[in-house]
């Protein structure tokens, strides 16, 4: 393998590692703060949130 | 709307859910095929260009749609797209979002199997090859490619009993629900899948030079195959003067000796080719877009799903990001060092160039292992790992169709498991049957699982940016955000991404459908794909296209006459 192909490897393999362990590590520590994604209860429609989507008032 | 009560239990288990989705054969397989054939460090510079224009753009715009559609109570795309653009129409659009999972389900799980059976074989020692012919006329046997209804038979050696292994492992985990089935899965199996990458990585690296007869045959040959940037080739000139690639050279003494060759030739020559000559090719762009939007599952219909499960207070910046960088990691630091490497250090690069998804990781890879110290052991490491990798993918081509049902015809969990299992059940017999040359996977994996992804990828990041509207569809975006996007990203999913993926998408069909050659723009001849539907038809693809085109107007049909989706209208009226 050649020296320019070493840098692109290790780079490339770097790059996506390191990106990996920071969402990782971002992942858990924000994840310790609100341990539970959901609501148990299911939420009631968002008419108010739908028309600021869709620009309609 | 949906009665559905799932949830995800933890953010954690969700982006591995996530990322299980995304991971999968391609990672290990075509990622590292397409990074060598278009020249490695150019072609990972064009990779991390597409992922930033148009992987991560479309990733977020699916989670955070899906999310807004779950607010409404819909989980599937069709609801989803009815909900967030208020436009009943698009709810027929959104039929894609479950028709593609649930096609492409139909053959994965096929090939799920033969990644089960290849590790099972070689624990049984059954994998002992001596040419990469033996290996493959094993596959060939296996998977029936010989003739239609060969693939059916129930040996160690036939593809049956695992097909229904895993067919019945896939809706097992799905019956068991979102938390506690397709979650509790992936939160052991992701690790699992690069505890054993990382095993098989590291026996990778320490091969060496197997064979010290063949001295060129080694890793860091096998290194420089994958990733360097510039490449040299000996070409052979024609009778009309055109220079034509004979192979690519990447040893130091095969090359002096290609030079010397040339040399006292003058039909040979041997070529650099520079990383700038192959960035200014398109086929390059091609491949690297399309292996980004492949593998994130983007426009798959699965991300917007999964997302429709969470609530407003929820993050779904980190969390796509996060899914996929896992993605990203099992692809390019583990998929990326370990097969093609492997395959060279023990075949040569002449053993390797050229061969397919399918040739690499079902004819190569298994010679590779069968000369390998406890190869038995690394082979059914190696597959196993594929195979988890297909489970936790296979799993989420489920659940849109199962949230579909549930939401259309008011279905419970159990009925509508049922009732996609059969439809499923009678795809993949379809598939299984016709496995004469994989026709009817190939073209089903062709109209589906390319083409209508794009069409479904480009509707969705025009929804975003342009129906929505992309600074509201930015605020909805960070709602509940562990980290915030920056601001140019609007402009990239804006204009950029749909530009780029719809010139992506028209090359696309410039070369795959009409033949066109990019480089020349000369037109050779209609893909396979074209002729086997209108040149010379072909009985088994057309078929397919009917099997695909009933299942969508099943679907369509549900969607007419959903009280939930009419409901929501008049709502709104």
């Amino acid at each position: 393998m050649t020296s320019s192909g070493w840098i692109i490897m290790l780079l490339s393999t770097g790059t996506v590692s390191l990106l990996f362990v920071w969402c990782i590590f971002k992942v858990l520590a924000v994840g310790n703060e609100c341990e539970q994604v959901h609501d148990s209860e299911k939420e009631p429609p968002e008419a108010e949130s739908l028309e600021d989507t869709s620009g309609r008032s | 709307m949906s009665t559905s009560n799932e949830c995800w239990n933890s953010r954690t288990g969700l982006v591995l859910a996530v990322a299980g989705s995304a991971v999968g054969l391609g990672n290990f397989l075509r990622f590292p095929g397409q990074a060598a054939e278009y020249g490695g460090g150019a072609f990972m510079l064009a990779y991390f260009i597409s992922f930033l224009l148009i992987g991560l753009p479309i990733c977020w715009a699916e989670w955070s749609m899906g999310r807004q559609g779950g607010r409404n109570g819909f989980n599937s795309a069709p609801g989803i797209f009815n909900a967030i653009t208020r436009k009943p129409a698009f709810k027929y659009l959104g039929a894609l979002g479950v028709l593609i999972p649930v096609i492409v389900y139909m053959y994965y799980v096929y090939i799920e199997a033969w990644c089960l059976g290849y590790s099972v074989n070689f624990l049984a020692g059954n994998m002992e090859f001596n040419t990469v012919e033996e290996s493959g006329s094993f596959w060939g046997d296996f998977i029936g490619i010989n003739g239609n209804g060969e693939a059916i038979g129930f040996g160690l050696k036939q593809v049956g009993i695992y097909l229904i292994l895993v067919f019945l492992l896939n809706f097992i985990l799905v019956y068991r629900g979102l938390s506690r089935g397709i979650e509790s899965f992936c939160k052991y199996a992701m690790p699992a899948l690069i505890v054993l990458a990382a095993i098989i990585l590291f026996r990778v690296l320490t091969l060496g030079t197997p064979d010290v007869a063949m001295p060129e045959r080694n890793l860091n040959n096998g290194l420089g195959f994958m990733w360097n940037p510039t490449k040299h080739v000996l070409e052979t000139r024609q009778e009309g003067g055109q220079w034509v690639t004979d192979h690519a050279i990447v040893d130091q003494a095969k090359l002096q000796a290609a030079e010397t060759l040339a040399s006292n030739d003058t039909g040979k020559r041997v070529r650099k080719v520079t990383a700038r000559e192959q960035l200014l090719k398109p086929n390059l762009w091609l491949a690297a877009a399309g292996q980004i939007f492949f593998t994130l599952s983007v426009g798959f219909g699965v991300i917007i799903t999964y997302s429709s499960y969470l609530s407003k207070k929820d993050d779904v910046v980190l969390s796509g990001l996060a899914a996929a960088s896992a993605n990203e990691f099992c692809e390019v630091t583990l998929g990326g060092l370990i097969t093609l490497p492997a395959a060279v250090a023990f075949l040569g690069v002449a053993g390797v160039a050229g061969m397919g998804t399918f040739g690499l990781g079902f004819n190569v890879l298994p010679m590779v292992f069968a000369n390998m110290a406890f190869g038995n052991i690394f082979g059914f490491l190696f597959f196993f790992l594929l195979f988890l990798a297909a489970v936790t993918s296979s799993i989420s081509m489920l659940q849109p169709g199962i949230a579909f049902l549930e939401e259309t015809l008011k279905f419970n969990r159990k009925q509508s498991v049922a009732c996609l299992g059969l439809i499923t059940a009678i795809g993949c017999g379809f598939c299984v049957y016709f496995s004469e040359n994989v026709k009817a996977l190939d073209a089903m994996d062709f109209w589906v699982g390319t083409f209508l992804i794009f069409v479904l990828s480009t509707i969705q990041i025009l929804i975003f940016g342009w129906i929505l509207g992309v600074d509201k569809s930015f605020e909805q975006l960070h709602q509940g955000s562990a980290i915030r996007i920056p601001g140019f990203f609007k402009f990239i999913m804006k204009y950029v991404s749909p530009v780029f993926l719809l010139v992506i998408f028209a090359m696309w069909i410039a070369t795959n459908v009409f033949g066109l050659n990019l480089q020349t723009g000369e037109a050779s001849e209609y893909s396979s794909y074209v002729k086997d539907l209108f040149i010379e038809p072909n009985k088994v693809a057309w078929m397919s296209v009917a099997l695909i085109g009933f299942v969508a107007a099943l679907f369509t049909v549900f969607i007419a006459f959903s009280p939930n989706y009419k409901n929501f209208s008049k709502e709104e009226d």
